[in-house]
């Protein structure tokens, strides 16, 4: 993958009711950043992943600065072993000024590390000095001594021990489609998801890590937090233990594109939760939901199958499509040929039981 | 007023829309204008109308029916199935031209004009621009099908695109929904 192919996505973000003059206007700001990442002033991503600051320098040990996390809600990736890092210039911090939308400094580095057997890939993201970031992906030799760039259109890799035998690595539009579409281009490193108050029901729990929202405040790694997030570990308010992992679920694996905050997929469904996850936010997710259709027919479910039908799993579409790995059908589309059964059995239980009238009665309640 | 400042009154007007310069709204319209324009040219040598215009038939023969201009397959003419292909063939298209059955299934060109539901009235230049480049549906969705051209397309420039939207965004709405893709026979999902 290359740097800075493109800085239009972010810049020509406008609202969906944009008067023709403001989509213009949207425009020429984007020129504006696509003049600047065709100048050519940013340097080329590393050939190898040695040189992003990632290990100690002569070895694969991973350099004490950079910290380990881990999110309460993990993105599924056909059940690939991860393990993740952030890197903080010394004496900056994260601003939290906009809780749900965290500023990162200038120079931040995270990777991501994807692993079966062995190591496969491990994915980097950057933010330059010009505030945008860069993404990059390095695929691991069959030793597991080094990983090089991945080509900008991805590639698919034969891998014995992934599975159907077959690996993709994204391609660096891929990239950017899923992660510019949050309301923060780092996914999985939010309020919610470092929380020390984790959800024993997530699917593919991982063991927390030490950096969690506590730490963060604590070390200065992280400024103008909102009292109410500093003084209490956010937690999805939810009805039930079940439904507050549902919807967690949700918000880890399709809120990057499914939210009312960032620069959404244009199908009205909000999925990402706010910082705090309160009462309001639980119901802003659940009202997209509730009586929400899908332009999408394909499901099979006939067109008037509703996204969720309290009580009835087998009619409601959200299901249906996590259940699908039919490229045209399935959801998540990206990243993914495998169901993750374990989600798949935790939303048919959230959506069993469930009766239309509780989903109302809840909304209604708090508005 | 004089018989001669009365004369020439018109052209002083006229001169001075050239001698004084443009206000930033009329400099920004102007803009906007070309932009649009640059936009319509852009799709209509990029051959948009061959497939997201249903096709008619005309005195000459077949033709784009303008009066429904890029709104994509007609919801009111149903396909229920692949064609079927012997020989050589390998894909097929409607009278319509919105309508391909090949390998992929079949699948339906879209309808492109600002129609709120059934068009891309909610889509935002980002979603436009993330489309065209990764080839999927609402920029990181399904897989676009056959026969639309990703692999030339995703070579527009940023600035082509952001035109080509403002001129999608500008033509008149038509409520339109087009189905979705079929699977192919030996693939139903």
């Amino acid at each position: 993958m290359r740097a800075h192919r493109s800085c239009l996505p972010r810049m020509l973000t406008v609202i969906p009711s944009a008067s023709h003059a403001t989509v213009i206007a949207a425009t020429a700001l984007a020129l504006g950043a696509w003049a600047r990442a065709a100048s050519g002033d940013v340097a080329p991503l590393p050939e190898h992943l040695r040189d992003t600051g990632l290990f100690t320098p002569g070895t694969t040990e991973i350099d004490p600065r950079n910290l380990a996390f881990a999110p309460q809600y993990p993105l599924w990736s056909d059940g690939a072993h991860k393990r993740r890092w952030i890197y903080l210039p010394p004496g900056t911090a994260i601003d939290s000024t906009r809780p749900d939308a965290w500023d990162f400094p200038v120079g931040t580095r995270l990777w991501k590390e994807f692993a079966h057997t062995g190591r496969v890939e491990t994915r980097y993201i950057e933010r330059m000095s010009d505030d945008s970031w860069r993404f990059g992906a390095y695929v691991w030799n069959d030793a597991g001594t080094d990983a090089t760039l991945a080509p900008a259109d991805g590639v698919t890799l034969e891998r014995n021990d992934a599975p159907r035998g077959r690996y993709d690595i994204p391609a660096e539009t891929d990239c950017r489609a899923c992660h510019e579409g949050a309301a923060s281009p780092v996914l999985g490193f939010s309020a919610l998801q470092l929380s020390s108050d984790r959800d024993p029901l997530a699917p593919h729990a991982e063991a927390q890590a030490t950096l969690d929202l506590r730490a963060l405040i604590e070390r200065h790694l992280i400024k103008n937090v909102p009292a109410s997030l500093a003084s209490s570990a956010p937690r999805i308010t939810a009805r039930t233990p079940v439904e507050r992992a549902a919807l967690g679920y949700l918000h880890g694996n399709c809120g990057h594109c499914h939210n009312d905050n960032g620069a959404p997929v244009p199908v009205d469904l909000a999925l990402a939760h706010t910082a705090g996850s309160d009462a309001a936010s639980a119901d802003r997710v659940l009202h997209s939901m509730i009586d929400a259709r899908s332009r999408f027919r394909g499901h099979g479910l006939g067109s008037d199958a509703p996204l969720i039908a309290p009580g009835e799993p087998n009619r409601s579409v959200l299901l249906a499509r996590m259940r699908s790995r039919n490229p045209q059908i399935q959801m998540p589309p990206l990243g993914t040929q495998l169901i993750d059964t374990e989600a798949v059995a935790l939303i048919e239980r959230w959506i069993d039981e469930q009766s239309t009238t509780s989903l109302h009665t809840s909304w209604e309640s708090n508005r | 007023m004089n018989t001669v400042t009365k004369t020439y009154w018109p052209a002083l007007a006229l001169l001075s829309c050239f001698a004084l310069p443009a206000s930033p709204a009329l400099a920004g319209d102007d803009a906007a204008a070309k932009t649009v324009a640059r936009g319509k040219y852009l799709v209509t040598i990029a051959a948009c109308n061959d497939c997201h215009t249903p096709w008619k038939e005309g005195p000459k023969g077949p033709e784009p029916d303008m009066s429904r201009m890029l709104s994509g397959h007609p919801e009111s003419m149903k396909v229920s199935a692949p064609a079927t292909l012997t020989g050589a063939w390998i894909a097929a298209s409607s009278p319509t031209n919105t309508a391909w059955s090949g390998p992929w299934g079949v699948s339906f060109t879209a309808n492109l004009t600002p129609d709120a539901e059934t068009g891309l009235g909610k889509w935002t230049p980002q979603t436009f621009a993330q489309t065209i480049r990764t080839g999927r549906h609402l920029g990181r969705g399904r897989p676009l099908l056959p026969p639309m051209p990703i692999p030339m397309y995703k070579n527009f420039t940023d600035e082509d695109l952001a035109a080509i939207f403002a001129y999608l965004q500008s033509i008149p709405a038509v409520k339109n929904q087009v189905p979705d893709p079929l699977p192919p026979v030996a693939n139903g999902g």
